[in-house]
């Protein structure tokens, strides 16, 4: 559509601020399903539609605890030889399509065809997986869970540090409660890494 | 003339059971209709279901389903349309009607057996008529009838035949239960009270059944009018094979379905789709003479909103290409259940998914057919698979279990962010070795020391461990759903953290908290 800026920024979960600002025709790569369902959950506060495609295995109580608004999303768990065209034509409508590709199945030519068609639609993708290119990738390290004991309690709560790669910048943490004993997501308040490296 | 078919919530119930079966139909937990059979041995309305159950212990159970009477009914109410337009549904299994054509059937008695053969043929068996001046009086003398028969009460004589009828027949049971320590027993008694009293003492109810009683009736048979018909149908001449061009064809149909709906006001939210094909060899054998087709195919469909005429043409292409053999002869759009369209207009700030985002996701069924898309949802349930509740984008999702329950067993929030729809095959053992188990009371053969999380992943350390939340779920059925499993919840030194389940001694990964 010609006049609409590139790239608009789209309204991204307060844990991540300062970290990622989310933009429509953006593609994202995460590599665990709590980041997907944690990217999901800003745009479809605003009232966005999400689709999963490739996968059931997502598990829809736990993108509901973040924010997702499970009336607004659809699943293609097995879109089969044209797993592709289903994302395309996803991505025409919806705001945010959450992909699972076939491992080795998308080639950089398609995936600059699909990206050319993101950014016309100003829908965002994000890749659980394998992606050739990434505007940026996320990550989880030092995953640390409170709770469960030796035989008693149970998982209650979980810190870890969001990594955000873009391209061959460094990559920018945070310490994050994901989620904390109330079930919400928030930074954690710890010494910044940064200073440490 | 009042139309009766005693015990009608039985009616449905009671098909296709053997003769004699005792069946009763429950509302609320007490009996609402019984058949003969029940009643010999004693079941009576307003019974409670144990005391019914004690009575008679071969009695069959069912629920009451009204709309289901009504519907059942409905073939009554077709059937006496077809003798004498004008019927008058009162409740499902009673009905009434001006007594047809007086000159046409020859009187009273003979239109009534007309009636009544009609209704027989229809497999009613038990058919009750009563004729008289007024609906109070007719309904009493359909009360009094023999089963196939009728009873007349001649011009004039309504309140003569009511004097005599007990109280009870009021069918209004604080007033009745007044009357009778009153000492008035009979509808004759009563009607001898002077009609100023009655509504001074009684009110304007009193009043009413009071006319009743003497024979007048204020109400006059209000009859229904008949159902418009709203089924589509397309034939097509010569029969196609291509489903793509048979949707073509159907376009006009479908509008016409549409508009002919919306003309009456009521959109379509469940539509029944019949396909009727002629098979291959039947055509080639004789080009000229082309046999009726038979019905190849039939299936509802449910629309999360209304059905539009794209829609429908969707609906039909996939219901062709899900396999129907042949050449397609006639297409029939049956509306199952139809709304009115004030209910479904779109509200000022929407709520519902935008034109836009509704043809996407139908492209996209196009594509990957109309199970391959699911709507999701949370429901109640004990294990993380149990809680998913998907169905196929556009469908009401059948049976849900209330969330809200509290599901004793089930982990304590949060949720696990991946659930594998197939649980991989998993390894814990303790600290020689030795495989976890878990015995009948729940108590764990030796602290987890490491595990694997599938057949093919590394042995790690665990680091923290939690559990076991014992199951035992439906221990009654012998069948394949009873299962006795534990979970646990197990972290490794790596900081990833698993929902592992044991059953039968084999250890499972059923999620991943990542």
């Amino acid at each position: 559509m010609e006049g609409r800026p590139a790239a608009q920024p789209v309204h991204t979960h307060p844990a991540l601020n300062g970290l990622l600002q989310m933009q429509t025709g953006a593609t994202y790569g995460v590599t665990a399903a709590s980041l997907a369902a944690l990217l999901m959950a800003g745009p479809s506060s605003e009232g966005a539609w999400c689709a999963v495609v490739g996968t059931d295995e997502l598990g829809v109580e736990a993108a509901a605890m973040v924010g997702v608004d499970l009336n607004r999303v659809v699943m293609v768990p097995n879109p089969g030889e044209p797993w592709l065209e289903v994302v395309a034509a996803l991505a025409d409508v919806l705001g945010v399509v959450v992909v699972r590709p076939p491992v080795g199945q998308a080639s950089p030519k398609d995936v600059s065809r699909l990206s050319a068609r993101l950014r016309t639609r100003g829908s965002i993708l994000v890749v659980w997986g394998e992606w050739p290119r990434c505007d940026a990738r996320l990550g989880l390290t030092d995953v640390e869970w409170h709770g469960a004991g030796w035989g008693h309690g149970h998982l209650a709560a979980r810190q870890a540090t969001v990594q955000v790669s873009r391209g061959t910048a460094p990559a920018v943490h945070r310490r994050l409660w994901l989620p904390d004993v109330a079930l919400g997501v928030r930074p954690a308040e710890v010494v910044s890494l940064r200073s440490i490296s | 003339m009042v139309v009766w078919c005693p015990d009608w919530p039985v009616m449905g119930p009671q098909e296709g059971l053997p003769a004699g079966t005792a069946v009763a139909v429950f509302d609320h937990g007490v009996v609402l209709a019984c058949n003969p059979s029940a009643r010999a041995d004693g079941v009576r309305r307003g019974m409670r279901r144990r005391d019914a159950q004690s009575r008679c212990p071969h009695l069959v159970v069912a629920d009451h389903r009204p709309e289901a009477d009504a519907r059942t009914f409905e073939d009554v109410l077709v059937a006496i349309e077809g003798l004498s337009p004008g019927v008058a549904p009162l409740r499902p299994g009673l009905c009434a009607l001006r007594v047809p054509g007086r000159k046409f059937y020859g009187g009273e008695a003979e239109a009534a057996a007309v009636i009544a053969e009609r209704l027989v043929d229809l497999g009613v068996w038990d058919v009750r008529l009563g004729v008289a001046d007024g609906l109070f009086a007719a309904d009493r003398a359909a009360r009094r009838a023999l089963a196939q028969d009728v009873l007349i009460v001649p011009p004039g004589e309504a309140a003569a035949f009511l004097a005599d009828l007990p109280i009870e027949a009021l069918e209004a049971p604080d007033l009745v239960s007044l009357l009778r320590r009153m000492g008035l027993t009979t509808l004759g008694a009563f009607a001898r009270l002077s009609p100023a009293d009655v509504h001074t003492r009684f009110g304007s109810h009193g009043a009413l059944l009071h006319r009743y009683a003497r024979g007048l009736d204020p109400h006059p048979i209000s009859r229904r009018t008949v159902p418009p018909e709203l089924t589509a149908v397309l034939a097509l001449e010569p029969p196609l094979d291509n489903a793509e061009s048979v949707a073509f064809s159907l376009r006009t149909t479908a509008e016409r379905f549409v508009a002919d709906l919306a003309a009456h006001g009521l959109v379509c939210t469940t539509v029944r789709i019949e396909v009727d094909s002629v098979p291959h060899c039947a055509n080639q054998a004789s080009q000229r003479e082309v046999p009726p087709g038979v019905l190849a195919g039939t299936r509802s469909w449910v629309h999360p909103r209304w059905f539009g005429a794209t829609d429908l043409i969707d609906r039909v292409r996939w219901q062709l290409s899900a396999g129907v053999t042949g050449a397609v002869d006639a297409v029939r759009l049956i509306p199952d259940v139809v709304e009115p369209l004030s209910d479904h207009a779109d509200s000022l700030f929407g709520g519902t998914p935008s034109d836009r985002v509704v043809r996407g996701i139908a492209r996209v069924q196009g594509m990957v057919g109309h199970e391959g898309v699911l709507a999701v949802g949370v429901q109640g349930g004990r294990g993380p698979a149990d809680r998913t509740l998907a169905s196929p984008w556009g469908e009401q999702p059948g049976a849900v279990r209330p969330a809200d329950r509290p599901w004793p067993g089930r982990i304590p929030a949060p949720a696990p962010a991946t659930v594998f729809t197939r649980p991989s095959e998993a390894m814990v053992v303790g600290a020689e070795g030795q495989p976890v188990m878990v015995t009948g009371r729940g108590a764990v053969s030796c602290p987890p020391e490491r595990f694997r999380s599938s057949s093919n992943a590394p042995w790690q350390r665990v680091a923290s461990w939690a559990g076991p939340w014992p199951i035992e779920e439906l221990w009654w059925d012998d069948a394949m759903a009873a299962r006795r499993i534990a979970r646990f919840q197990v972290v490794g030194v790596d900081g990833s953290a698993w929902l592992m389940v044991i059953e039968n001694g084999r250890w499972f990964t059923e999620a991943k908290y990542d």
